[in-house]
């Protein structure tokens, strides 16, 4: 099955990042950019009924860094029950 | 007493023989160096040193996958048996991301890659790392670093500073830095992580901007404590 897995920087953790794209916008004449956060999308295959714990596992320990980082599972699509 | 070092060389390390080559100017010993893909260290180690540079190409987060190299798990059951732990620059990023110590690295505030030597001031003097130094004694050393800005969340910051954690201050905070904390120490104050490079300043060299000697005092002290221990 296929698994999208987005990390993001958590609420109140500076995003320099984000900051420095903002200001680009901003220089390009863009208005109305309020505020640019900037995370990460990582897209995994992964065996068909692999569960949430194993995920969350994933994520915790090597994919997202919790100490400044939130992530989110999504189960982009699941493959045919098995036969 | 011969001094048992190891240097822990990552995929992408780049300031391991520095750091192999400071040990070895202070303790006259050489430094055994180890690969990250061993499973096991040598035996009977006085120290273990995490070098500076660009492990995995800071794939994911800086320090992420070194983290989870093999020989991170050895490296963690020694710094539980007490055996002093260094990670410098890069190797500050290991330890955070491995949880020896709290916190996390981030980008710079300033998104710059900063290459200087940094003013500090000794925070903690009680640790093997630190006790040779005065409170509050002014320190140069170079940093070069992209992600040197540490994070923490308030309680753990006030922890830190509460049970006396925090080894070094910037003097002046470039890279935005909560507290302008350089330098922590684990609970045990075993494990020292910091991003500006001690190993680069080591002698004392014809020009100021060349690092001077001031890194050399933090060998000194572990060499001292251990010794006399």
């Amino acid at each position: 099955m296929n698994v999208r897995i987005t990390v993001r920087l958590k609420p109140g953790v500076l995003d320099p990042q984000g900051r420095a794209v903002h200001h680009s916008l901003d220089g390009l004449g863009f208005d109305g950019v309020e505020d640019v956060r900037i995370g990460r999308i990582i897209d995994m295959q992964v065996a068909d009924g692999t569960g949430e714990d194993t995920l969350r596992k994933m994520c915790e320990q090597l994919l997202a860094n919790t100490v400044i980082e939130d992530y989110a599972i999504e189960i982009v699509d699941t493959a045919k029950a098995p036969a | 007493m011969s001094f048992r070092a190891a240097v822990i060389t990552f995929p992408g390390s780049n300031c391991d023989r520095d750091m192999a080559r400071a040990l070895e100017a202070v303790s006259g010993d050489k430094a055994l160096s180890v690969w990250h893909g061993d499973t096991d260290l040598p035996e009977r180690l006085d120290f273990i040193a995490l070098p500076g540079g660009f492990s995995y190409g800071d794939y994911l987060r800086a320090g992420a996958m070194a983290a989870n190299s093999p020989i991170m798990r050895a490296v963690a059951a020694q710094a539980e048996r007490g055996v002093p732990v260094l990670g410098v620059c890069n190797g500050f990023q290991v330890l955070t991301e491995s949880e020896l110590l709290p916190g996390a690295l981030m980008r710079n505030a300033s998104q710059r890659f900063i290459c200087r030597t940094a003013a500090l001031t000794v925070g903690n003097t009680s640790s093997i790392f630190t006790d040779g130094f005065e409170p509050g004694e002014r320190l140069r050393v170079p940093i070069a670093h992209h992600d040197g800005n540490y994070f923490a969340d308030e309680d753990t910051l006030d922890r830190l500073e509460g049970d006396d954690r925090v080894a070094f201050r910037y003097l002046d905070n470039q890279n935005g830095s909560r507290r302008d904390i350089a330098g922590v120490l684990s609970a045990n104050g075993r494990v020292l992580g910091m991003m500006p490079h001690p190993e680069r300043a080591i002698e004392p060299v014809a020009h100021p901007a060349m690092g001077g000697a001031d890194g050399r005092r933090l060998f000194e002290n572990v060499m001292q404590a251990l010794t006399s221990a």
